[in-house]
Formats: C-alpha cells, structure tokens, sequence
C-alpha cells in the first residue's frame, strides 16, 4: 500500500529504480521520498525501537527520511531527486 | 568607489529575505555570493516545483501567486548575475567564514559582511503516535503538494493552530484531496479577541476568514477549541482522538497535518556570536536584531523568520532593509526614505503579528498535560516521562537536560522537539519559560556525510 496520493502532475516519463533489491517505478521529477512512499509505506526503521518512519519536516531539517543509495551514499530522501536505475535500500533500524 | 573596495556581501538562504536582499545588493553594484541549501531558489513558502510540472502560480501558490512569481523572477535575474550556489549546506559559520558542503564537497566561502536568512521550520507541540507514518507537519503537508504534486494520504486530518492551519486545509480540498476535518486549537473567543489588532492587515485577515468560509462551504467541518489528544496506528496512521470540551472524539483517516505556528533556525547566528534576547511573542531566544536588521556582531546582519516569525511580506522588506543596512555600513549612498518606509512597514506588521498570536494563542496547557509515554525526541526517541524524570532529579537548564536524558542530542540538533522539550522543563521545574535556557547550536549544523572532499 502506498502512503501517499498522487494528485496531479502525473503525465511525467516513468522513472525504474530499486527499492530493497526489488523493481519499482517512480516519476521523473519526484524526490526520493516521493517516489518510496507511493509504492510503499515507510523510508526507515528508527534507530531504538526499529518502528517504521516516513519522514516528517520534508524541508531537510528532521533528518528522519534517510535512505541509502546503491553507491553507498546516504541521503535525505525528501531533498534528493529520484535518477533513472538508482538502487535504493532502506535502514530496518535497530532495537535497543 | 571602485569596485575592489566593495565589501564581499554572503547571504544565507534563497528565500524571500535572501532574494530580496540579493536583488537588492546587485542595483547598488554589489554581487552578494547567495548560498541555498535548495534545489531551486524560492524557500519554503515560495518554493518552486521541479521544472518539469507543468502547474501555473495560481494553482501553487494560490492568492501570493504573483508575489511568489515576482520573487522567482528576481531569483531568475540574479542566477545568472551573481556567484548563486544552490544545493549548498553552510554548516558552520566563525569569524568572517563558512564552511559549506555541496555535494560531497567540502569549502569555505569568506565574507566582510553577511546577511543571514536562513527561514523557519514548523513549532511542533508532539503527541503520542506522531512518529507514524503518515503524521507530518503542515509545512511538509504543503510541500508534498506544492513541490510534488501529492496528498500525504487519503484521508487527512490537519490540526494544531496558525495561520497555516487553515491555509493548507484549503489547498488540500481545493487540489481534490479528503480533508477529513479541521481541529484547531484555538477557541472562537480569541480570534474575537484578536479583531481589533487583525485588522490593521485587512487582506491578510480576509484571506483567513476566506480559507475558512470555504472549508465549511464545502462541507469540511473545522472545530474550534479542539486538541488533537493521540494519533493511533501500528505501522501507520489509522485515526486520531481528540477533545473540545471535555468531549473526547475519534475520526478514521489515513494522515495527519499538524504544527503550532513557525520557530526560527537560528543555529548560524548563534555559532558566529549574536547576543539572543527573549522574545515572549515567539515564546523563543531568538538572536537581537536592530529595526535595520543588524544583529550584535559587526558585520553579521539577519532577515526573515529566522530572526522571529513575520512571513514572507516581512521577510521581503526586512530582506531588502538588510541590505541597504551593509550598503549604508560601508559608505555607499542609500535612499534613506526607503530604508524608513520599509522599517515602518515592518512594524505594521509586527503588530499584525501579535494579532494572529491572540487570534492562534499557544496552548499553554500542552506542556502539563502530554502524557508521560509521548515520544518528545524523535530522533533519540526520548519520552515526557523521561524529561520529566530528568527534572525531577533536578535539573532545570535545557542543555543540561539535554546531556542528563539525550533529548534534543539527535541528527536534527532539536530543531524538531527542542521548544516542547523547554516547555516541558519549565513547566516540570516551576520556572519562567526564559528562566531555563535554549539548546545551544553545535557544528555541524546539519549531519555531513562521510569521506567530504575538500575542493581545491
């Protein structure tokens, strides 16, 4: 289930990608954020009790929509656009 | 003058304040260096979609369309005039100095002079279950639809207070979204209250009273005097629980949009030194500034909402005033006439100001009332328990707190929880709100990735 809704601009070129090692398709111009959470629910696990997080400020303050790239770079998905191929995987956060 | 005496002018952010004062600079003939953590320039309340939408300013911005169009064009003008850096995080600020980061790499930048403009985020008074997916704060809310184009769920429930409240309820259904319902915090009475002061901005104020005629004439019940209480889920939002007169109340919706007001990122002007001084309207520190824009550190000068909320009209004058400040300081001719009707204006709008916080007061009971179990760090995830059981150990000051129990210790340096986590120790500790301190800024203010490479 996605959790957010796509309400407009959605006659963009498709862009493929991977999200946890598993095919998946976003818009050209979504942020990474955007492009998780309308085929998913959730951008990483939180780092004491594993609960799933989806960000929060979406303006780059939080810090809590971090995900990771298949190059090893970690970024905040709510500043970062969505490229063509990317490999993104997300942190399932640990439990104390 | 010639132009090697000019002084070498950086601004701090790219939204209303940072162009402003930019375009500002630039028609008296001083190239400022305009560094922007943003993709595109703009801010947040003007902040622009990905240059493949297709949306006109009207359907984006709404009433500010042509002020949010007339700052992009000036953006526009300067990007290609002056030394613009975009996507670049300034995360440490010292004596004449930046360092920043774009990505990857690492650099300083060197000012005589520098405007800090570096805006606001959300005021977010938590409650249990706001770390769901699905909760965001009416800021995000707004992005999420402004820069992309999407609802952040089904079936939204907006709530908190302010002026934003009502504004991004409003774009929601008017953008085809379910608005659930509206519950603000505010009761009737205090808007009545805050009439009389309202007024002196009649637009603003009609604009308000607009967005609210409209949600109840589209069917969208709004609530006064309603708390949100708890937002319930286990993976994600599955509802809320809220409360107005005593009422306890449920609603099934998949999202919720909820803050109080604006808080001021005021990490920059702490690190390079500006004295801070309480602001009770902000219920904040915020860095002193003079009605020009200087702060306490010659050379150092701020705009906009990160130097105390106004908004984005406010953050344009005080931009522009800013600016002619540093022109002034170092000699070169300023109209006079319209540094004072600029100065002027802003205080018209500080008074507006006080309006909207008698109109949209905070909710003093919040502090007393949020149950021990509610996550208050979400980065640490550290409870009002937890706080609470830190104050009772006795100790009262916000950094010291902080140390003690790890709240406001996370990535986001207590930009999220750092003013509930102060109401909470003021409120536990029986002391002033200004009487416990405020979370000092540390470098990096912002997390740096690893392996930065430093640019020759």
């Amino acid at each position: 289930m996605a959790l957010f809704k796509r309400l407009v601009e959605q006659d963009r070129p498709a862009l493929a990608f991977t999200l946890d090692g598993l095919p998946a398709s976003g818009l050209q111009g979504d942020t990474l954020l955007t492009a998780v959470l309308t085929c998913s629910e959730h951008l990483r696990g939180s780092d004491f009790s594993a609960e799933p997080r989806a960000g929060f400020c979406m303006m780059g303050a939080c810090q809590d929509c971090w995900v990771r790239l298949g190059d090893g770079r970690r970024v905040r998905a709510c500043s970062t656009l969505l490229e063509q191929g990317q490999v993104v995987s997300r942190d399932p956060g640990r439990q104390l | 003058m010639t132009a090697n005496t000019h002084p070498s002018v950086v601004i701090v952010g790219a939204g209303p304040a940072g162009i402003r004062a930019a375009q500002t600079l630039h028609a008296h003939g001083v190239n400022a260096c305009l560094v922007d953590e943003g993709l595109r320039g703009g801010g947040q309340i003007y902040r622009r979609q990905p240059e493949n939408f297709r949306r006109q300013p009207k359907a984006l911005y709404g009433f500010e369309a042509s002020k949010a169009t007339a700052v992009h064009q000036a953006m526009d003008k300067l990007a290609t005039s002056i030394d613009y850096r975009p996507q670049t995080l300034v995360w440490n600020a010292e004596d004449h100095r930046l360092d920043v980061v774009r990505e990857g790499r690492a650099g300083s930048i060197d000012y005589s002079h520098l405007i800090v403009a570096t805006g606001a985020t959300d005021r977010i008074l938590p409650v249990p279950g706001w770390t769901l997916p699905g909760v965001y704060s009416l800021g995000a809310a707004q992005i999420a639809l402004k820069y992309q184009g999407c609802a952040i769920g089904e079936r939204v429930v907006f709530a908190g207070s302010g002026p934003l409240l009502y504004l991004v309820a409003y774009q929601y259904a008017k953008a085809g979204a379910k608005v659930v319902e509206v519950l603000d915090s505010a009761p009737f009475s205090a808007q009545c209250r805050a009439l009389p002061a309202l007024f002196g901005q009649p637009m603003t104020l009609a604009k308000g009273l607009y967005y609210r005629a409209w949600l109840t004439a589209h069917g969208i019940a709004v609530h006064q005097g309603a708390t949100l209480q708890r937002i319930d889920g286990e993976k994600r939002v599955t509802g809320v629980q809220w409360q107005a007169g005593g009422e306890p109340q449920t609603l099934d919706c998949d999202a919720v949009a909820f803050a109080h007001a604006l808080r001021s990122e005021t990490q920059l002007a702490d690190l390079l030194g500006c004295e801070f001084q309480w602001s009770p309207l902000n219920r904040a520190w915020l860095p002193s500034r003079d009605s020009a824009g200087r702060s306490s550190v010659p050379g150092v000068y701020l705009a906009g909402d990160g130097a105390g909320i106004m908004g984005a009209d406010a953050a344009e004058m005080a931009g522009e005033l800013a600016a002619l400040a540093v022109l002034a300081d170092n000699g070169l001719p300023i109209d006079a006439v319209r540094s004072e009707h600029l100065q002027r204006k802003l205080a018209d709008i500080e008074r507006f100001r006080h309006g909207l916080e008698t109109a949209f007061p905070f909710p003093e009971e919040w502090a007393e009332k949020v149950p021990d179990e509610t996550i208050i760090c979400r980065c640490e995830e550290i409870s009002a328990g937890e706080i609470r059981a830190t104050v009772n150990e006795g100790h009262w000051e916000i950094n010291r707190v902080k140390a003690m129990c790890r709240v406001g210790m996370g990535r986001c340096q207590g930009r999220m929880c750092g003013l509930a986590a102060t109401e909470i120790v003021a409120q536990c500790s029986g002391r002033e709100l200004q009487g416990v301190g405020r979370l000092r800024g540390q470098a990096p203010i912002k997390p740096l990735p690893f392996g930065l490479e430093n640019q020759p």
